[in-house]
């Protein structure tokens, strides 16, 4: 029997507006606890919600992006319950009328292109943050991050395999980012997934019963959770066991999914229009508006990549990837760097630095200036790229000067061809078996008084002028 | 409409109310006869009838995203019936 | 002491006169909460006043004594809603209206008793006990502003701010024989008033006049960027918009409102308003508005099912009172909110869970939306035809204490003739008529169109140039 897995994805994603979405507190992450809040975040008596235009605005932004309809006249809704990080016990949010509905986003995997079908992305309000305290087993509750701006992106069950989901999560996160309404950070909780996944028989028309994963932190553990999922659903049924509804936490150290308390499963939230906030009617003056700034977004780039600058379709896609990339790249080319030269860089070099550093891209220090100014110095032949490359591990974390760098540790190459010269006498005078070596025909000699004269040179050498010098002088010896 | 101890024991789960029995009885029989009385909104023709929320045509009432001066903490903290420095406490949250 | 008997605008003109000094004024109200407190239950909390007087330019009503329902939040002065789960609280901030009324000079001497959350119709259902009736203390005030209205009944304060969701300012103003008024939804700020229900509270003032309440108002209405539904209307003009000509006035009276249930005194006296009103030159004839049947199921779900979410918030955890013994969360909830609501709360909060729950939304909460809808086209439609209604604002005179929580649905049914107004959003006022053979106040309403607040008040004030009901004030009032 083979088995289908059928996925959808609820994504919830924080907002970078720089106030709350009803109330004028910071949404800066961090802070001591309750200290961005207010009495309208904390749910005082007597408040009220009043709507953050900004909101609106990103949330309009990136369902344009993502190929949504814009719900014109929308509004919002209470969704009631009771838990300690909700002050109000009720969050704002939208049910019947969410601002965007039936998008689309499409994926490149392994297995080839496919479009996800997004069904409704909606603004709400987020909830605190409640840490135990066993102390005094107590749980304590942390305002800060109630009402900051939330979009609750829905899928349809499109997804069939774990790496569609994260190809479809790379792409959101890219878009959003571009778009600079969201900086889509997972281990900041701006990015948050929920996984809903089911199985049934291939090639049946029904739906199996799903159930709901929460907790997933990461990329790698939400295709682990989808694979733990999916294997202990395909048994059940195999063994003759119904699939409960319910929501089921995934458990990083166990590498499993357990299910969840109560308190999620089969709530009541009686849904009812909110009446603190008069409705939206977006006009169509206000959506051009917005289409208008929309910036290029990183598939148009990555194609603008390939043609304009000819990278090779995996760079244009990295570089692409993530919006301070490809503005770093941009800027440095129009500095006048060549473009292949900075991608080069930027595939080679930063890659590795972010990824041993643990660094996103917008966090770098190393402005564009700075490399641009260092592939000068190669182009010029005043470094060679191996020189550079020192340089550079030196200078990245703190964008340091390269040029005084250069100075400092006295790296500039080595081009003076009568000090190559020399060099290669002295090397030629002490190596005279290589060169025997060499009129016997061992092509290895030649790498090695290449390497010798390198040595000699500290390595700041023009390659091609050594190869030079010592091919000549050897030719003189034949 | 008929409303027994069993509905009531729903929805006082979903408010958070625990009445004890001779209340519950009390207040279902309350409830039955109230909710009857207003089955008479089956009388009123409201067919076509867009169901009003709002009650004058507002809309888009919005702010600024201008960051507000923080208020202070300890203004937040002090009506808390378990007082603490930092944080709202409660019992332990199941997960 | 006459003072007392002044209405808020003379008695700042005394202030500015120096007929009186600001500490007088302060003192003889102090001696009036303290000669009536005992009996009425008037307030909750009495506060201190400023050391420093208040600027007499500030507005037409600087210095004058006054006091807030207890659901207004006062920063650092208790505010209870005269509840249990509320304990101790002190609000953190100011009522956007505390603000403006204080920088127009008032002197606030405490926080008013009322009905539990603003749910009620007596002002019985308080944690602090029952209000009294300043005219008979065997007779409840109505509710739930029931010590705004006693207090200026009693002449402790000269204007009060109370909150009117479905008649809680007019029918105690009725009850008392004071002038209640409950302004068109939007145009008073929200922002500070612990919700009942959001769709339909309103803050209004309760005075001796009708010109006491334009002033009030004045201060009061403007658009504040911390309400979203509060309405963008110039506002400082109702004061001086009463000229008392109301020529040429078409006034309606609903005929549905005249029908059973409606006391024949209650009846004669509201009927005889039209005849001063007609010898003032307007005009006044009946009309059929049967959609009013329809009104108090149409109140109780859509209040119902708001109060239920807005009171979701008290749990013990952030503020206010906490129940003892509980073993862990649920029980915190349970126990906090079980014991420290009233039967009346409970009762709303379990009836507006009920309509909003799945498999009942549509059939009850849904319906009443559609109801509200028709209503308010029904009042929009007598507008075209009248500039104001009259109706009674309560089927009788205030009841006996005791008299009316057993019977919970009857005592919603006597709503009957106010709670449409906050459905369809209107401006509603209403001012002592006349008095019953027992001596107990009558009110009667008027009802303006949406921002009509002007035109409710100048029939208002030409009915009390040509009357003296408004001026009575119950036998002990001259003990001080």
């Amino acid at each position: 029997m083979t088995w289908e897995i059928i996925i959808g994805l609820e994504t919830h994603v924080e907002l970078s507006t720089a106030t709350k979405i009803f109330c004028g507190c910071t949404t800066a992450f961090g802070g001591d606890p309750n200290t961005h809040c207010c009495p309208v975040c904390t749910g005082m008596p007597g408040t009220l919600p009043v709507l953050n235009e900004a909101v609106v605005k990103f949330a309009a932004k990136a369902g344009l992006a993502l190929h949504c309809d814009i719900t014109r006249s929308c509004k919002f809704d209470r969704k009631n319950y009771f838990y300690p990080d909700l002050p109000k016990a009720y969050q704002i949010s939208q049910l019947y009328l969410p601002i965007c509905r039936d998008g689309k986003v499409p994926i490149v995997t392994d297995a080839g292109e496919k479009t996800i079908r997004i069904h409704e992305i909606h603004m709400e309000e987020d909830a605190g943050k409640l840490v135990h305290d066993p102390w005094i087993d107590q749980s304590r509750a942390d305002y800060n991050r109630c009402g900051v701006p939330l979009i609750e992106i829905v899928t349809e069950p499109d997804f069939r395999t774990a790496d569609e989901v994260i190809a479809y999560l790379e792409k959101l996160r890219a878009t959003l980012q571009y778009l600079e309404v969201s900086d889509c950070k997972m281990q900041e909780g701006s990015l948050r997934c929920d996984v809903n996944l089911s199985v049934r028989p291939m090639g049946s028309a029904e739906f199996g019963t799903r159930t709901e994963m929460k907790n997933l932190n990461s990329f790698k553990a939400i295709s682990r959770a989808i694979a733990y999922e999916a294997k202990r659903q395909i048994e059940a049924v195999e063994e003759g066991k119904t699939i409960v509804q319910e929501t089921r936490r995934w458990d990083e150290n166990k590498d499993a999914t357990f299910a969840m308390r109560s308190k999620e499963n089969a709530q009541d939230y009686r849904y009812f229009p909110e009446p603190d906030i008069p409705p939206l009617e977006l006009s169509e003056g206000y959506l051009e508006a917005l289409r208008a700034e929309q910036p290029e977004l990183a598939e148009e780039k990555r194609l603008r990549y390939e043609k304009d600058y000819q990278l090779p379709s995996y760079d244009a896609a990295i570089i692409t990837g993530q919006k301070a990339l490809s503005d770093f790249f941009e800027t440095a080319v129009a500095l006048g760097s060549e473009a292949k030269q900075v991608s080069n860089w930027i595939m080679g070099e930063i890659m590795r630095r972010l990824s041993t550093q643990g660094l996103e891209a917008k966090d770098m220090k190393l402005t564009p200036k700075t490399l641009s100014r260092l592939i000068a110095l190669v182009k010029d032949g005043k470094l060679n790229r191996n020189t550079a490359v020192k340089v550079f591990d030196a200078i990245f974390d703190t964008d340091g000067d390269v040029d005084a760098y250069v100075k400092e540790h006295g790296l500039e190459q080595v081009s003076d061809a009568g000090l190559v010269g020399r060099i290669v006498d002295e090397v030629f005078a002490a190596n005279p078996k290589s060169i025997e070596d060499y009129k016997a025909g061992k092509e290895k000699a030649f790498g090695f008084l290449v390497g010798q004269v390198m040595r000699q040179l500290k390595g700041q050498a023009a390659p091609a002028v050594v190869n030079e010098a010592i091919r000549a002088k050897l030719d003189a010896l034949k | 409409m008929k409303i027994t101890t069993e509905m009531v024991d729903y929805i006082s789960e979903l408010s958070r109310l625990k009445l004890a029995a001779q209340e519950k009885t009390r207040m279902a029989g309350q409830l039955e006869q109230i909710v009857s009385y207003m089955d008479i909104l089956n009388t009123l023709d409201t067919q076509g009838t867009e169901p009003m929320s709002h009650v004058f045509p507002v809309k888009n009432v919005l702010r600024t995203d201008a960051v507000a001066p923080c208020f202070p903490r300890e203004e937040l903290l002090k009506n808390a019936p378990v007082p603490d420095e930092e944080a709202f406490l409660s019992p332990k949250t199941v997960d | 002491m006459e003072l007392c008997k002044l209405s808020a605008l003379e008695l700042h003109a005394a202030l500015q006169a120096g007929d009186v000094t600001q500490g007088e004024a302060v003192a003889a109200a102090r001696a009036r909460i303290a000669a009536t407190q005992p009996e009425h239950n008037a307030f909750i909390t009495l506060c201190d006043t400023p050391a420093q007087a208040p600027d007499l330019a500030a507005s037409p009503l600087a210095g004058v004594p006054m006091a807030y329902k207890d659901n207004i939040c006062t920063k650092g002065l208790k505010t209870t809603c005269a509840s249990k789960i509320l304990g101790e609280f002190q609000p953190p901030y100011d009522a956007t209206v505390v603000e403006r009324l204080g920088q127009g000079g008032a002197v606030c001497l405490g926080k008013l008793n009322m009905d539990e959350f603003a749910m009620g119709s007596t002002s019985e259902t308080s944690f602090y006990g029952a209000v009294k009736n300043p005219w008979n203390p065997a007779h409840v005030t109505g509710g739930s502003s029931g010590g705004s209205a006693a207090a200026v009944a009693s002449g402790a304060c000269w204007y009060t701010i109370g909150s009117d969701t479905g008649g809680s300012i007019r029918q105690p103003a009725a009850f008392c024989g004071v002038t209640g008024m409950k302004p068109t939804y939007g145009t008073v700020s929200r922002y500070g008033l612990i919700a009942y229900a959001s769709s339909l509270d309103q803050m209004g003032p309760i005075a001796r006049t009708a010109a006491d309440c334009a002033a009030v108002l004045d201060l009061m209405q403007g658009k504040d960027s911390r309400d979203g539904t509060s309405l963008d209307v110039p506002a400082g003009s109702l004061l001086a918009g009463l000229t008392g000509d109301i020529r040429g006035m078409k006034i309606g009276l609903p005929a549905d409102c005249f029908g059973d249930g409606l006391t024949g005194e209650v009846g004669s006296a509201v009927r005889a308003v039209a005849e001063v009103l007609r010898a003032r030159g307007a005009t006044v004839e009946e009309f059929a508005l049967p959609i009013i049947q329809y009104a108090v199921p149409t109140y109780y779900i859509v209040a119902a099912a708001e109060a239920s979410s807005n009171l979701s918030r008290f749990d013990g955890i952030k503020y206010g009172w906490r129940a003892e013994g509980y073993e862990d969360l649920a029980d915190l909830y349970n126990r906090t909110r079980t014991e420290g609501f009233g039967a009346e709360v409970k009762r709303r909060i379990l009836l507006g869970t009920f309509v909003l729950s799945t498999g009942y939304y549509d059939a009850y909460y849904k319906k009443a939306l559609q109801a509200k809808a028709l209503i308010k086209q029904a009042f929009d439609d007598a507008f075209t035809r009248y500039d104001l209604l009259l109706t009674p604002v309560s089927p009788t005179t205030a009841p006996k204490l005791g008299e009316s929580l057993s019977d919970p649905l009857h005592m919603y049914l006597s709503d009957i003739y106010t709670v449409s107004v906050n459905l369809a959003g209107l401006p509603g006022l209403s001012m002592p008529c006349g008095f019953d053979g027992r001596g107990l106040p009558i009110g009667a309403q008027l009802i303006g169109p949406a921002l009509g607040d002007g035109k409710v008040l100048n029939a208002a004030h030409a009915y009390q140039q040509e009357t003296t009901f408004h001026k009575q004030t119950p036998k002990g009032g001259d003990a001080v």
